[in-house]
């Protein structure tokens, strides 16, 4: 069936480095997602109109921009029109960064406009001063309802990185396709052991991380 | 406790006007009115929830400033009690409790959660200590917010509506333990419906109609002799003839 | 940015446009189809058969699509079950969207409240009207956002067929930027077939999400 093909020489290690490649690359935009989707959510809230604007307008390019064609922009695009030469790697954590903090940004509106304004009010007319209400009351009631969708935010980078082959980036089914190549002769079935692998391989880093999440989703159901 | 002539606007709304009320130590007073009079934004503006926008309400001769940096050491002295309860759900029950005294009050958290049981124990939830809040009723739940305002040992206690998101079977529950409290000399300023909890709780029953109050007394006055045809009207609204 | 080029580039795209348009849409179509099957078997909690639809969802929803695909495309084959690049395509949007859906029903399904299925039978309807004029209906209501967001995903994720040769428009302007090297204009035209295509869906979605609050919630 083509499994055998794993087998021979270091074809298993290449596969698995290629997926390391992807991993490496989804861990990076998630980090950088977190962080800027962290500071463009709280600035959603905010009373001025045109970082209002700006912010949904982001919002809305990257809800109906498929992610592979940003990434064609920032990679083909760039360099015609900036003349600056930018990397595979750097476009696609680049990309993956826009779209992810995007996405974190609607998470952490949603979630800081999901608590009561009365949650604010109970904890002030305890004596509690504003800066406690924030660390003690607030913010981990934040913390609950985001980490569930921010770690559900890790698995779809993960599986979204899957596209940087298209832009010349060789991971795991990259590498994948190398094998097949090589091997066309001897192993003509290796497609399906190959491809199979793969698959069974985004499964098995992504599945426990949507089981984690959905773990503290039920645990913090309030 | 004194207010004195305060008045609050929501755009050209007003809600409370030109208010002035004096609650002396230990004594329990009893607002009613019909919904919309403002008796729920005056507790609001008591506690500089709400910012008001004339008059001034004082706690021991010192006025509350609104802006001043040390609000949360005035709002310690005065414990509110919400309709939803509002206990912090991420929170176990004691938890709930502690967070406070020890937060804002500095309390050892040891002495603290004494404290909590011994309060817990007598509100009859010494058992739910390390349940959260969504596993209690409703009754349940407001009792513990009771007893979390109550941990901050307050000078006076303000109640808003606290029953009237509860089942009728659970107003009673949460009621004894509002007159315990009253026997035990607390001071307290409670917007209620409920008239006959009132009459048994109130020292003095205060009726607010259009942001002002029309009539004042004893309880057994105010219900029984009503002088002024507001009064009457809106306690005639509560009886079924 | 050169408008004769973009002229010149006009038809091509407007073909890739309908395939993407046709192959997306029968793939949403057929993800609905087996989200409902799927959701109902769970919901049921028929034995083996919701066992089933639960792995299957599991392992829909925490793969990539391009990798679905090659599998499918270039693996099955070696197996022997060889299909077209067309139909691929239509099976890959319709298994990967159906785990979505099924996900959106199945939720939306238990958030209808018990009491509506007893208060419907009290009425003197069966187990199965109460389910089919009640529950089912409210679900449906109930599901409009998640399934708006699916369905937009799902077109954005149709980018993606170009890698099993399917001519749609991503392939369009890959294969244009390679031939002529109007990058500027071969990408302007790439977002601008993009927009025309989710723009719609996404102001239309906007409108039935608020359709359903109203009916929902009176709102």
């Amino acid at each position: 069936m083509g499994f055998e093909v794993l087998l021979k020489g270091n074809n298993m290690i290449r596969l698995l480095g290629g997926l390391a490649v992807a991993l490496k690359i989804s861990l990076i935009s998630v980090c950088i997602s977190l962080i800027m989707g962290t500071v463009f959510g709280s600035l959603m809230n905010d009373r001025h109109p045109l970082i209002k604007k700006i912010l949904r307008a982001y919002l809305e390019i990257v809800r109906i921009m498929p992610q592979l064609v940003l990434l064609f922009i920032a990679y083909f695009g760039t360099t015609k029109a900036l003349g600056v030469n930018i990397s595979a790697e750097a476009a696609s954590i680049i990309v993956f960064s826009f779209w992810g903090s995007a996405e974190m940004a609607d998470l952490v509106r949603g979630a800081l406009s999901g608590i009561p304004p009365a949650q604010y009010e109970s904890s002030l007319a305890l004596g509690l001063t504003y800066h406690q209400t924030l660390v003690y009351i607030i913010i981990p009631q934040i913390i609950r309802r985001m980490l569930p969708l921010s770690i559900n935010l890790i698995t779809r980078m993960i599986k979204t990185t899957s596209l940087i082959m298209m832009i010349g980036i060789v991971e795991v089914l990259k590498v994948g396709q190398q094998i097949i190549e090589a091997n066309r002769k001897n192993y003509p079935n290796a497609a399906f052991g190959i491809y199979f692998t793969v698959f069974v391989l985004y499964f098995a880093v992504c599945w426990p991380i949507s089981m984690l999440s959905r773990y503290l989703e039920r645990k913090w159901e309030a | 406790m004194n207010i004195n002539g305060i008045s609050k606007k929501y755009g050209d709304l007003v809600v409370l006007d030109n208010l002035s009320l004096k609650v002396k130590s230990g004594e329990v007073v009893v607002i009613v009115g019909p919904s919309g009079c403002g008796k729920s934004t005056l507790l609001r503006c008591i506690n500089a929830l709400e910012i008001i926008d004339d008059g001034e309400v004082a706690l021991d001769g010192k006025a509350i400033n609104p802006h001043d940096k040390k609000l949360s050491k005035v709002r310690e002295k005065i414990g509110m009690v919400f309709q939803s309860y509002e206990l912090f759900p991420h929170k176990t029950i004691l938890q709930n409790l502690v967070l406070a005294p020890v937060r804002v009050k500095k309390m050892n958290r040891k002495e603290a959660e004494k404290e909590a049981l011994h309060l817990l124990e007598r509100v009859g939830l010494l058992s739910k200590k390390d349940n959260y809040p969504r596993q209690l009723s409703g009754g349940q739940k407001q009792r513990v917010a009771i007893v979390r305002a109550l941990m901050m040992n307050p000078e006076i206690l303000l109640m808003d509506e606290i029953t009237a998101a509860l089942d009728p079977e659970m107003v009673r529950e949460v009621l004894e333990v509002v007159l315990d409290l009253a026997k035990e000399g607390r001071t307290m300023i409670i917007v209620t419906h409920e008239l006959q909890f009132a009459k048994a709780a109130a020292d003095r029953m205060v009726f607010i109609d259009g942001g002002r109050i029309i009539e004042e007394g004893e309880p057994k006055e105010f219900f029984e002799n009503p002088k002024t045809e507001r009064l009457k009207k809106f306690l005639h609204s509560f009886t079924y003839e | 940015m050169n408008v004769d080029v973009l002229i010149s580039y006009f038809p091509r795209y407007a073909e890739a446009f309908l395939l993407t348009l046709r192959i997306g849409w029968l793939g949403i179509l057929l993800s609905a189809a087996i989200g409902i099957v799927s959701a109902f078997t769970m919901y049921f909690k028929l034995p083996v058969l919701s066992r089933i639809a639960g792995a299957y969802v599991e392992i829909f929803r925490n793969t990539p699509l391009l990798v679905q695909l090659f599998f499918v495309y270039f693996g099955m084959p070696k197996l022997g079950f060889a299909i077209s690049a067309e139909t691929c395509g239509i099976v890959g949007i319709g298994l990967l969207g159906g785990s979505y859906m099924s996900e959106a029903l199945r939720s939306s399904l238990n958030a209808v409240p018990a009491s509506q299925a007893e208060s419907a039978e009290a009425l003197g309807m069966t187990h199965f009207q109460a389910f089919w004029l009640v529950i089912f209906p409210e679900a449906l209501v109930l599901s409009v956002p998640a399934v708006v967001a699916n369905v937009i995903f799902l077109l954005k994720e149709t980018s993606v067929f170009s890698a099993i040769s399917l001519m749609d428009l991503m392939f369009t302007a890959k294969d244009l930027i390679g031939l002529y090297y109007d990058t500027t204009e071969a990408l302007f035209m790439l977002v601008v077939f993009y927009i025309i295509m989710l723009v719609p869906v996404s102001a239309a979605g906007s409108v039935l999400e608020r359709k359903a609050r109203h009916k929902m919630f009176g709102e």
